[in-house]
């Protein structure tokens, strides 16, 4: 099964620029909104096959990564 | 001039590695990134470790590939991929030092002699940058680090994958000079066999031999080598800008069939020149001068070049000037089996020019927004979406798609 899905995100962008994802929408089509954002960082996903700006997020009580790739963001499937 | 520290980074097997990151189902096969077989320029451009342990090598046909080892998979090349990993890899090394010389996508030279790292020593800042394109890339590198960039370069070829190698002054003499002349940066098929015929087979020969022999046998170049193999290499590390990183942008194709006339080099030609001047576009380039290479049935080849009056990202204009070029200096005494079109002289594509009084500037805004328009559906949808009429004149001829092919991202030691 592929382990790379590519999930729809809200985002918002700062004045400046920056960008802070929102809320994610899974495959199912459940929506989760993001508690916190604990990391950023360049990280390839060799699970998922890709490379991109790293999320660390925590939605509830689940850590998860999220990784934009150029344009589209993925989630690593478990 | 103080000692320098030049490391040579070398992304190993760069495109194969990069198809295995994107899909995981190919680690562990022996994989190949490959052209297509059935338009005739079907060969292999890269390959994985465990396709070079059955014998596959850079350059052959598929089907002699696929004689080797039978269950090859062979996956087409996404440049696009190869582009956006060569720049992450360059904004890595722009946070060690500003001296930075690409070489090809997957190669880089980068002096940090003086930098604020370079106290840490330069085996400290190979790890620390293989560390990162491991975790940051999801890819290996093996850097070589040295005093100069023809040892950096060999370094880097003598420990693979995922490796440092430092070849210091103390140490170079045992460890580069057992190696055989042929490792050496740019010596080729030719030089090594000259240099064998005369008795020289390792690089710790050719640093022996009189350099007044040497430049008897080569000329000017051999006074080069004799430099090369005694550490004597003084070039520097070119700081490129990120737009000059590209030096021309071309693409070549061996054809579908032989051109027997100007309609067929024509059809082939607008292939060419809309894919050259897409791919300038997507640089935000434009090139001041037009190239063309042909070559005949015997593979007999030559290059011709023309300036432009003014720089251009048009594919028209390069298909006109290509074909003012293939005209004048061609008489179709024999059918041509390859031929190419680059743009160089490359400029920004906002280096202001000087408008031409006899007008034409608002059909050529015209163009520019019609071409980006062109871009702009081929993002969306596809190359094949919207086509020029001419490449439905011949359909064998017509079905090359040179952007997506043959890339040829040329870049010279000695320019």
């Amino acid at each position: 099964m592929q382990s790379k899905v590519y999930v729809a995100v809200v985002v918002r962008y700062s004045p400046e620029g920056e960008l802070k994802p929102l809320s994610v929408q899974w495959e199912d089509g459940r929506s989760f909104s993001i508690d916190r954002i604990l990391d950023v960082r360049r990280a390839a996903s060799i699970k998922a096959g890709g490379a991109g700006i790293r999320y660390t997020v925590r939605i509830g009580r689940h850590e998860t990564y999220l990784f934009l790739e150029e344009d589209r963001w993925f989630v690593q499937r478990r | 001039m103080g000692e320098r520290t030049v490391l040579h980074v070398d992304m190993n097997n760069f495109y194969a590695s990069v198809e295995c990151l994107h899909d995981p189902s190919l680690r562990g096969k022996p994989v190949a990134v490959g052209g297509r077989a059935e338009e005739r320029h079907g060969i292999i451009l890269a390959k994985n470790n465990e396709a070079k342990a059955y014998g596959i090598q850079t350059g052959e046909a598929l089907w002699q590939a696929r004689k080797k080892c039978a269950q090859l998979v062979v996956v087409p090349p996404h440049y696009d991929q190869y582009i956006r990993f060569s720049r992450i890899a360059r904004a890595i090394y722009s946070e060690y030092t500003d001296r930075i010389e690409p070489f090809g996508l997957d190669e880089a030279w980068l002096d940090i002699s003086g930098s604020r790292t370079a106290q840490a020593g330069g085996r400290t800042v190979a790890d620390e940058i293989r560390r990162r394109i491991r975790d940051e890339m999801g890819l290996t590198a093996s850097v070589g680090v040295s005093f100069n960039k023809v040892f950096a370069k060999l370094g880097s070829d003598m420990k693979k994958p995922d490796a440092t190698t430092v070849l210091s002054r103390d140490t170079y003499r045992q460890r580069a000079w057992p190696l055989p002349a042929e490792a050496l940066l740019c010596v080729g098929t030719a030089t090594c066999r000259k240099l064998h015929s005369r008795g020289i087979y390792t690089i710790g020969q050719l640093a022996a031999t009189d350099p007044r022999l040497l430049q008897s046998w080569f000329g000017k170049w051999g006074l080069s080598l004799y430099c090369f193999a005694n550490g004597l290499d003084t070039s520097p590390v070119r700081p490129v800008g990120q737009e000059a990183a590209v030096k021309s942008v071309g693409n070549s194709s061996t054809t579908p069939r032989d051109l027997r006339n100007e309609r067929d080099a024509g059809v082939t030609f607008a292939a060419l020149a809309e894919s050259v001047a897409a791919r300038l576009r997507e640089y935000g380039l434009k090139g001041t001068t037009v190239q063309i290479s042909l070559r005949d049935d015997t593979l007999a080849g030559f290059e011709r070049q023309m300036k432009l009056q003014v720089p251009t990202y048009l594919s028209g204009e390069l298909f006109e000037a290509a074909m003012r070029l293939l005209r004048r200096h061609y008489d179709w005494s024999r059918p041509l089996r390859s031929v190419g079109l680059r743009a160089c002289g490359l400029v920004p594509w906002d280096t202001p020019v000087q408008l031409s009084f006899l007008g034409g500037e608002e059909r050529r805004q015209r163009e520019e927004r019609l071409e980006q328009a062109v871009d702009g559906l081929r993002r969306r949808f596809g190359q094949r979406v919207i086509r020029k009429g001419t490449l439905y004149e011949d359909k064998l001829l017509g079905q090359l798609n040179p952007k997506e092919d043959h890339i040829i991202h040329p870049v010279s030691f000695f320019s």
